[in-house]
């Protein structure tokens, strides 16, 4: 039995790799040593169902080494290759392939408990369903992100009529067909699960359909949490401490970052899950615009501008990401700092797709992240700053989420940047942002316009700034 | 009902360890700053890959014959394979591109 004794030993310590990674991921000094530590938790977790015994277990020892071997390679070869900018999508597309092994397993393991005729325990029972559930919205609501995330899916292209009561309908479907099931228990037939299956893959896609855009990181967030849980209850159907244990942090992360998200919007979960920015903004996008008009600012006034500031503050947000232009905006910062200009970054917790997704963007062009300033310390900031600088954001700097209670976003927190001496946004055309809201910082006193491709024109900005 | 207070009392323990882990779970993370939120997601993305622990189970309790569960449960663990290795390697990536920045400021 000393071979039990090695098999759990494993499993609890991988179990610890994965407490005291997640505790390490969460400070930037220690983050790195912490994904290593939970990952060694997983390799050893692996090992030990490898090796444990199970009594009359064909084992099939090939069929699980090339499947470690077919997922470890294209699993490695594409987190070596997506880029940065795209790295939204390659969460959502690995978030929805556990949720889609849980879905297997589920399926499965529930035919192997049919199959005998007898009745499975109750709690097995509803817990395999769950499974099912969970992980099946997981599965497909995760492709469906990924598709609106990687621009192959508009927002608006799979939109019912009245999508939001679709979507109610089909949980309340999924809810009264699986307690039908539960209680049909032995009883249910193999065909009657696939169907369920099915309608729980249909509402997945079906939920994040009307989701988009600037709510994406609550989203991605969410489906975070779900794969989490998903696993976890697949841990129950194995009685497998270690998937359940994973399963829940998991759960629970993905549960916090959704919390932090929906804060940052100041917008409750069910609101960003029913409700959409779409409806009310169109008539409060009429009376904004009309007479007032725009200020441009010349390449070379900005270059002389920034040059003989103190302090400069870019606000990065998606347009940052689209127009892949973390590096020029790395270089304008070199320039003015080489100058003694203090260079900072202000970033808005859901600016851009995921949550932290500017961080990253910036961490690959090389800026330190002591640079990188939250919102509080950002509006700090700002007050103090000479030049607050708008790359490819719109909702995170708009002042009506401060004073105009008509506005769909009022009551958002957002960065100040009208408190900084002057401002300068980049800004592709006077089209509002995802949000379809006026945004009336562009008609600011303080503010001028650059019209153009961020990356291009942060590139001719270099220029400018070089032949001062 | 029956069934359920049976699960319930066979499982006490598993039941326990979902409560305390969902406490530890919350304790452990909630202060995470904004710089480490992509990591800390795609890290746990990663540890969601746990279900292959599950799919590894699956084929080995399967038959030699039955094809059906060894090419659902090779699905599985190529699935679970790629969340978690994937996973974990993209996060180090991110972490190290914030690691090189540290040494250079």
């Amino acid at each position: 039995m000393a071979i039990n004794f090695y098999i759990e030993l494993a499993y609890m310590l991988g179990a610890v790799g994965f407490v005291w990674g997640l505790r390490l991921l969460s400070s930037p000094d220690s983050a790195r040593k912490g994904n290593l530590i939970a990952g060694v938790g997983m390799g050893l977790a692996i090992i030990a169902a490898m090796t444990m015994p199970i009594p009359g277990a064909a084992n099939n020892y090939i069929w699980i080494l090339s499947g470690l071997a077919i997922g470890g390679v294209i699993g490695t070869v594409t987190s070596h290759k997506v880029k940065m900018t795209a790295m939204p999508q390659l969460v959502s597309v690995f978030n929805g392939f556990g949720g889609a092994c849980a879905v297997l397993l589920a399926i499965v393991e529930g035919e192997r408990g049919l199959d005998t005729g007898l009745p499975i325990a109750g709690g097995q029972w509803s817990i395999t369903l769950a499974t099912l559930l969970i992980g099946g919205v997981t599965f497909t609501g995760s492709m469906l992100a990924y598709l609106k995330l990687d621009g192959r899916l508009g927002d608006n292209k799979l939109l019912l009529p009245r999508h939001q009561l679709v979507n109610q309908l089909f949980l309340l479907a999924a809810v009264v067909w699986g307690t039908m099931l539960f209680f049909k228990n032995e009883t249910t037939s193999m065909t009657e699960v696939y169907a369920f299956t099915l309608l729980c893959l249909v509402y997945g896609a079906s939920f994040v359909v009307p989701i988009g855009g600037a709510d994406m990181p609550v989203v991605i967030s969410l489906l975070n949490s779900f794969s989490g849980i998903s696993a976890a209850t697949a841990g129950i159907i194995y009685h497998n401490q270690f998937m359940l244990v994973g399963g829940i942090l998991v759960g629970a992360s993905g549960t916090i970052l959704t919390v932090m998200m929906c804060k940052a919007m100041n917008r409750s979960l069910f609101n960003v899950l029913i409700g959409g920015f779409g409806g009310s903004s169109a008539a409060a996008g009429g009376k904004a615009g009309g007479d007032q008009t725009v200020k441009e600012v010349s390449l070379n006034d900005a270059a002389i501008l920034l040059n003989y500031s103190k302090s400069v503050i870019f606000v990065p947000g998606y347009g940052l990401a689209v127009a892949q232009a973390q590096k020029v905006c790395k270089e304008i910062d070199d320039l003015l700092s080489e100058n003694g200009v203090d260079v900072k970054y202000a970033i808005h917790p859901v600016a851009g797709r995921m949550p932290g997704h500017m961080n990253v963007l910036l961490a690959e062009a090389d800026v330190p992240y002591p640079k990188l300033l939250d919102l509080d310390d950002s509006n700090n900031a700002l007050s103090q700053a000479d030049v607050a600088v708008i790359v490819g954001a719109n909702d995170v700097v708009n002042p009506a989420a401060e004073n105009d209670p008509s506005s769909p976003i009022y009551g958002m927190p957002v960065l100040q940047v009208w408190n900084a001496k002057h401002v300068i946004v980049l800004k592709r055309s006077m089209n509002a942002g995802y949000a379809g809201i006026e945004n009336p910082l562009f008609f600011h006193a303080k503010n001028r316009m650059l019209f153009g491709d961020a990356k291009n024109t942060l590139s001719k900005l270099v220029v400018e700034l070089k032949g001062l | 009902m029956e069934t359920i207070y049976q699960f319930f009392n066979g499982n006490l323990l598993l039941i326990y360890l979902l409560i305390f882990t969902i406490i530890l779970g919350f304790e452990v993370i909630s202060k995470v700053p904004t710089v480490l939120h992509t990591p800390l997601m795609s890290g746990a993305n990663a540890i969601s890959g746990v279900v292959i622990i599950g799919a590894i189970i699956l084929i080995r309790q399967t038959e030699p014959g039955d094809y059906v569960g060894l090419v659902l449960g090779l699905i599985g663990v190529i699935l679970g394979m790629i969340n978690a290795l994937g996973g974990f390697a993209v996060t180090n990536r991110m972490l190290e591109m914030f690691k090189r920045k540290k040494t250079t400021k």
